[in-house]
């Protein structure tokens, strides 16, 4: 039987975009164009080479979010070769915190169904990092988190994840969840074919009712946490010029060692 | 990451969505891959077979050819698109690029055999090798029909027999270079004109030697050589398209290959614009930013001015080239514009920064040098003008 790969995906807006919030306190999409989140190409560049390595698979990315993300996302992931698309969108997500998202994410790779769902180390823009934890509990299979190097064989997912202090090598059987990190290897460009093939793959679009989720378990109202404030960071002072007069060497470190960089 | 736009893409909007993905992937490859790499490889005067690697892996070399031969299954106007992104960041990449598909690969594929096209077109479309045309020679380059090389067929051993020289040559001698397809005299017509064929040359064929490159102006990075050719000897099959028709085969190459210039003419200019907004929004003189002053607004907007035109010149060759539809005057009209405005652009932007634009390590700099050229490779500006006088009807001595 086929490999059934699923990578969970961010439509996240561009950092290198003015980003603010909007009056509710959530990132104003409208304001910035929105793109696939860099972090979650590694974990579909992952998922490629696994399929690739493997003799039968099919990799579906899934992905909840605004309209936009199936075309500026979702296509993305496709184009660079990914075999189908699951878009969750719903007026009803809006304002969704990492407890709402994992929990429509759950239900949609249920949906699809899995062996393998890879995500990314966190999201470029809420950088959580704790969604693919809390969606192997939601699942209530093994996860193996923040991997450099991961391969599937015999059942068995197979990873490495480089700590501070170790390097620890691990696996887990399937179904599992991994996250790979940004160490995993550069994600590959998509080709002019693979831009012109995903046009004529399938996205299917879910809405919450399809998934059989009640509304007030995600969205602003659901959400377990709450943004009080926003203010803009102040913009940066001009820094502090050492003039090297004879003590420039002393004044740096002194500098540094204040600040207990040294 | 995408990077900023400042100049915008003229007409951006109306490019069908793929087409856009494309300029939008490739931007992102030179911004992330090319930008931090190429001004070592310039400075070095090396071949970035790193970067043309890449390049092979995304496809680039196959964009305009049909998935049978390795293609991608996408047509002229993509490849423009990506030669005016490459550019955009730097012009050896993209002429490497442009000489190996439509210098290279494209007479294979337009007027070569099944077998030459299966033969060679898989890895040149991958990127893995590079094909090259020689045309030129010492002795004539605007007059190509002056080709002094000649090819004689030795009906003993069903071979042709290879005499002459080629020089200027793009692709002809990196470490990937699989072959150059060369015109050469095969005979006399009955009016006393010489026959002119076009011969596949692989390399490494004995008597076939390639000179070190020459130390050019610019395009450092880009490959160029003087070819010579003593009795060289490869078999009749190697002959692309018949004989004969070698004449009407590269102008036919020529006139494409102009609107490929011409994309990548407009890259350079609109670099010129990126790196000059960006300059005069963090260059201070007089307590102020430089782009504060009239002088370097006026500058600027005119330099955007030129480099949105120039798009529309080769956006609509290009069209007309992939309707099928006549496209030699708007071809030379494009390549003509866009390379005067390339030079122009580039001679501004260096104004622009200033003192720091006369450092080789700015990308400006870069651009100053690999501008002239623009003018000169796949038709001079004065032939340019000698074709549209031509195509509209002014007698030609
Ligand atoms: C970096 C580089 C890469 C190149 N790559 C290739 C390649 O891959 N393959 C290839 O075949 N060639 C290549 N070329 C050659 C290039 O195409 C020629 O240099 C160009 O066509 C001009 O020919 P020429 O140098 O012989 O100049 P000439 O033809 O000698 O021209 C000299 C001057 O006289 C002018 N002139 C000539 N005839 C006329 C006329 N009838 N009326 C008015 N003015 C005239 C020209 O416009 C020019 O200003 C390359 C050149 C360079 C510099």
């Amino acid at each position: 039987m086929s490999l059934r790969i699923v990578v969970c995906v961010k439509y996240v807006p561009d950092a290198t975009g003015d980003r603010h919030f909007a009056e509710d306190l959530t990132t104003d999409r409208d304001a910035v164009d929105g793109l696939l989140s860099e972090l979650d190409e590694y974990a579909v560049e992952q998922a490629l080479q696994i399929s690739e390595a493997s003799d039968d698979a099919e990799i579906t990315v899934v992905t909840v979010g605004p309209e936009e993300a199936n075309k500026d996302g979702l296509r993305k992931a496709l184009s660079m070769g990914a075999d189908k698309g699951v878009h969750v969108v719903d007026d009803a997500l809006h304002g969704s915190d990492v407890m709402g998202t994992s929990l429509v994410l759950a239900k949609a790779v249920e949906h699809v169904g899995y062996d393998l769902v890879v995500c990314g180390m966190a999201s470029t823009d809420g950088t959580m990092g704790v969604l693919p934890a809390l969606l192997a509990e939601r699942l209530g299979v093994p996860q193996v988190t923040l991997l450099s190097e991961v391969a599937v064989a015999d059942g068995q997912v197979t990873g490495r994840r480089d700590g501070d202090t170790a390097t620890e090598r691990l696996a887990a059987s399937l179904p599992a969840v991994v996250s790979v990190t940004d160490q995993s290897g550069e994600a590959r460009y998509p080709s002019f074919k693979g831009i012109m093939a995903a046009k004529k793959k399938p996205v299917e679009e879910l809405q919450l009712s399809d998934l059989g989720i009640e509304a007030d378990l995600v969205g602003l109202g659901g959400a377990w946490t709450a943004v009080d404030s926003a203010d803009a960071r102040p913009a940066r002072t001009a820094g502090t010029i050492v003039k090297d007069e004879g003590e420039g060497g002393k004044q740096l470190a002194a500098f540094l060692a204040e600040r207990k960089f040294i | 990451m995408t990077s900023p736009r400042p100049g915008g893409l003229g007409n951006a909007h109306r490019l069908p969505e793929e087409y856009e993905q494309l300029r939008r992937t490739v931007e992102e490859f030179a911004h992330d891959l090319v930008a931090p790499k190429i001004g070592e490889f310039y400075e070095n005067h090396e071949f970035p077979y790193e970067i043309v690697r890449e390049m092979g892996r995304m496809g680039l070399f196959g964009l305009p050819f049909p998935e049978e031969y390795g293609g991608m299954g996408g047509d002229y106007f993509a490849l423009c698109l990506v030669l005016e992104e490459l550019a955009r960041v730097d012009s050896s990449v993209a002429i490497t690029l442009e000489a190996g598909v439509s210098l290279g690969a494209m007479p294979i594929f337009r007027f070569g055999t099944e077998e030459q096209k299966r033969e060679w077109l898989p890895r040149m479309c991958a990127g893995e090798v590079l094909g090259a045309f020689g045309l030129t020679e010492p002795e004539c380059g605007s007059d190509a029909g002056g080709t002094r090389t000649t090819a004689r067929l030795d009906e003993a051993t069903d071979e042709w027999v290879i005499n002459g020289s080629k020089c200027f040559i793009t692709n002809s001698g990196t470490d990937i270079t699989a072959l150059v397809t060369v015109t050469a005299v095969t005979g006399r017509k009955p009016d006393g004109r010489p026959e002119i064929s076009a011969i596949i040359v692989p390399s490494g064929t004995p008597g076939f030697t390639v000179a070190a490159p020459y130390s050019k102006v610019g395009w450092n990075a880009s490959d160029t050589r003087e070819l010579s050719f003593a009795d060289v000897r490869v078999p009749a099959a190697n002959l692309v398209g018949e004989a004969g028709r070698g004449y009407a085969q590269f102008l036919r190459i020529l006139d494409e290959g102009r609107i490929a210039i011409a994309a990548l003419a407009t890259g350079l200019a609109q670099g010129c614009v990126d790196q000059s907004v960006s300059y005069a929004n963090t260059r201070k003189a007089f307590g102020k930013p430089i782009g504060a002053n009239q002088a370097i607004q006026f500058k600027i907007a005119d330099m955007e001015m030129r480099a949105h035109t120039s798009r529309l010149t080769w956006r609509d060759a290009a069209s007309r080239l992939v309707a099928g539809e006549p496209f030699k005057k708007e071809a030379a009209l494009a390549k003509l514009y866009s390379s005067e405005i390339a030079v122009t652009n580039a001679r501004e932007a260096t104004q622009v920064h200033g003192g720091y634009g006369f450092m080789n390590e700015y990308p400006v700099a870069r651009f100053w040098r690999d501008s002239k050229i623009l003018e000169i490779g796949e038709g001079t500006s004065e032939v340019q003008r000698m074709l549209i006088a031509r195509e509209l009807g002014v007698p030609s001595n």
